[in-house]
């Protein structure tokens, strides 16, 4: 009964909250700031399991699963640890992508790859996060985040469901893009449609969200909800390929340590991470 | 490999047992009935078939025309409890080069994690370390040149060491220690599938003088210890390392000209970490000939310094380099001279300058790759160029060389002049 009430008040909280953030509309670059936290970094950490489906133009399909844990170093929405367990396809099966990403955009992010058939951990250059995931067409950046600090932003529609940013990049020499349009949910504060622009004016590339849900979660104690993207699209327009990933068996701040981050567990990974 | 055959065949018969033995756990444990069994999470099995040929592009009198010829299924089992972790892999073969059906526990394992502070792996295991890159300076575990150079696929270039690995977790330096209990040497070249100089008689050998080296195989008296002391500081990788046990390849003989692994003894360190926008690495070794400390014995090879140094970086997307810069600085050089009596000698320093250069194209699923070794000093190079394609997630399709020139017939890539071969391979993945 207890526990109702305190959702109920919740509930409340949130809607006058929503509702003032209505009244006043958010600075674009407060409406990035908590776009970028609920994108990535809700709750201390996370784990759960991906799978990408990729299509091309001929139709041909090919298959990604991986699991995933995430751990922030703090609150505040910067450093991140991120541990990858592949189980398929079968050439990259049981091989684990480690990365200590830095906020700072001097500092580039630190990425190990280990190979089981080779016990060999290597250390993978990162310069290029404007690269293909896996193969798919997710890059590198859609998945660890893209700084806010890498562009300028504008808000230059507010829709009865979204707000609407024009990002620049700050180094446009470092991205293929000229800007990107997010549609970011007022509500919720998720990018559910992200448009990337080339010189010409024309779209190229589009990520959109396909599902949210609310994950339930303790956070200090208290049950709570994280909306989370379950289901997302990247559509490369060009190439005509496209990729689908799920999000599932999501788990909200389960006490990762760590350590896990490491190289001990890099050569053996966590039964966590396994299953 | 003789004494490992006897390994070979208990690690096969332990992971068909662990297999029987499981299978039935499975449907045990849905009705709850075998408590012991029970413990056991369900078997994950994979695998894959492979057919793999190549041919030497030239005509080598010391071996057959056919470089490979295999058709190979590896099979792959794995499960834990809540205490342990047991895996199986091993190849079965039918190889066109000897002529014989061919069997090979690649891994055969149980891992435990008692605590927080300790790790250990027990039994056939796959073990690598240091920072070069194909470049092997601490890392004294055993490779497989025959298969890198016949142009089997890279997983093995490592050979299985059978194995205790202990690993002790603080917060000063985390310890690795690997006890082999019977020395486990490299698969070296020894004439069967690829042609070598023989210094003795001064000529190309091959398929009918093939290497029967005197191996030290008593158990726990040849045996092999090697330990590595590691850190992260800021993401810089640093390593000690030691090594206590035997040459890996032949390096000596007897009087009456059997080759002989003597004993050696390694101390090295390492630092790897991002230099630049890339990895940069650095590695040192000192090998201890110790049964040729002075340096003077021509039968025992002398103690050396090795030195590797390297960088890594993308250059476009989808495209990486790496290049190195390898050393090996024979000691006791003076003495060495003095000791020698018309052999070839040996330079004092040995350079040798690697790059690897892969370009993965068409959604990252068109590998093009040039792995290429110069020496300046020897005069010699090895090539391998290599395409593999995934048609699908399963099938994988591969194509490749390996190149080897030299001026001299009895340079470390040189000898091996008439063993270039290309080949070709499909592997389709269960």
């Amino acid at each position: 009964m207890k526990r109702n009430l305190l959702i109920l008040l919740g509930g409340l909280l949130l809607i006058t909250g929503v509702a003032m953030a209505q009244n006043t509309t958010p600075s674009a670059d407060e409406i990035v700031r908590k776009a970028n936290h609920m994108a990535l970094y809700q709750g201390a950490d996370v784990k759960g399991k991906v799978s990408m489906v990729i299509t091309d133009t001929q139709g041909r399909v090919r298959k990604r699963a991986f699991n995933i844990l995430r751990k922030n170093d703090d609150n505040l929405n910067r450093n991140q640890k991120y541990y990858t367990f592949f189980q398929a396809p079968a050439d990259v099966r049981k091989m684990v992508f480690m990365v200590h990403k830095h906020a700072d955009l001097e500092k580039d992010d630190d990425r190990w790859l280990y190979m089981p058939s080779l016990d060999l951990v290597k250390r993978i250059a990162a310069s290029d996060k404007r690269t293909s995931f896996v193969g798919s067409d997710f890059l590198y950046e859609d998945i660890s985040g893209r700084s806010p600090e890498d562009d300028h932003h504008e808000l230059i529609e507010t829709t009865e469901d979204y707000y609407v940013i024009k990002n620049t990049p700050r180094k446009p020499e470092s991205v293929e893009f000229v800007h990107y349009i997010a549609h970011i949910d007022k509500k919720n504060f998720l990018p559910m449609k992200i448009e990337f622009f080339k010189k010409d004016g024309r779209v190229y590339r589009v990520i959109e969200s396909l599902q949210v849900q609310a994950i339930e979660v303790e956070e200090n104690g208290q049950p709570s909800t994280y909306p989370t993207v379950t289901v997302s699209m990247a559509r490369d327009l060009e190439s005509g390929s496209t990729t689908k990933m799920t999000y599932s068996n999501i788990n909200y701040n389960i006490g990762i340590g760590d350590d896990i981050f490491s190289e001990r567990y890099l050569r053996r990974p966590p039964r966590d991470a396994m299953r | 490999m003789k004494p490992n055959k006897l390994f070979s065949f208990v690690g096969f018969l332990a992971g068909w047992i662990l297999l029987i033995t499981m299978a039935p756990v499975v449907s045990a444990a849905e009705e709850g009935k075998n408590p012991f069994l029970e413990q056991f999470a369900p078997i994950e099995m994979h695998g894959f078939l492979e057919l793999r040929a190549g041919v030497r592009t030239q005509d080598d009198p010391d071996a057959k025309d056919i470089s490979v010829m295999e058709a190979r299924c590896q099979a792959e089992f794995f499960t834990y409890t809540d205490w342990a972790e047991f895996k199986y892999k091993g190849d079965v073969w039918g190889d066109g080069i000897t002529e014989q059906a061919e069997y090979d526990t690649r891994e055969g394992w149980i891992f435990s994690r008692p605590s927080n502070l300790v790790d250990f792996k027990v039994g056939r295991q796959i073990l690598t370390w240091g920072t070069g890159d194909l470049v092997f300076l601490n890392d004294l575990f055993p490779k497989d040149w025959q298969s890198y150079f016949i142009g089997r696929d890279s997983e093995y270039l490592k050979a299985p060491s059978d194995a205790a690995k202990i690993s002790l977790f603080n917060e000063i330096a985390n310890i690795d220690l690997v006890y082999t209990p019977q020395f486990d040497p490299d698969r070296y070249i020894t004439g069967e599938y690829i042609s070598y100089w023989d210094a003795g008689t001064a000529n190309h050998a091959g398929q009918d003088d093939i290497i029967h080296a005197d191996t030290p195989d008593r158990w726990f008296e040849d045996d092999e210890l090697a330990v590595r002391l590691y850190r992260n500081i800021s993401n810089y990788e640093l390593a000690l390392y030691g090594y206590w046990g035997f040459w890996k390849q032949p390096s000596g003989q007897t009087v009456s000209a059997t080759p002989i692994f003597p004993e050696l003894n390694v101390y090295g360190a390492s630092i790897r970490g991002q230099v630049a926008g890339g990895i940069g690495n650095l590695e040192l070794a000192y090998y201890d000939s110790i049964e040729d400390s002075g340096g003077g014995d021509p039968l025992i090879d002398n103690s050396e310094m090795r030195y590797v140094v390297g960088y890594t970086r993308d250059l476009a997307m989808d495209l990486n380099a790496s290049l190195q810069y390898y050393v090996e600085q024979l000691l006791d050089y003076r003495a060495y001279e003095d000791s020698l009596s018309g052999i070839p000698k040996r330079d004092e320093f040995r350079h040798v300058i690697t790059l690897h250069l892969t370009q993965l194209l068409l959604n990252q699923t068109l590998e093009l790759s040039l792995s290429g070794y110069y020496s300046p000093s020897d005069k010699d190079a090895y090539l391998r160029p290599k395409i593999s394609y995934d048609l699908t997630d399963s099938i994988i399709l591969e194509t490749g060389a390996n190149i080897f020139i030299g001026e001299e017939d009895y340079t470390f890539f040189g000898q091996f002049e008439n063993n270039t071969n290309v080949y070709a391979a499909v592997r389709y993945s269960l």
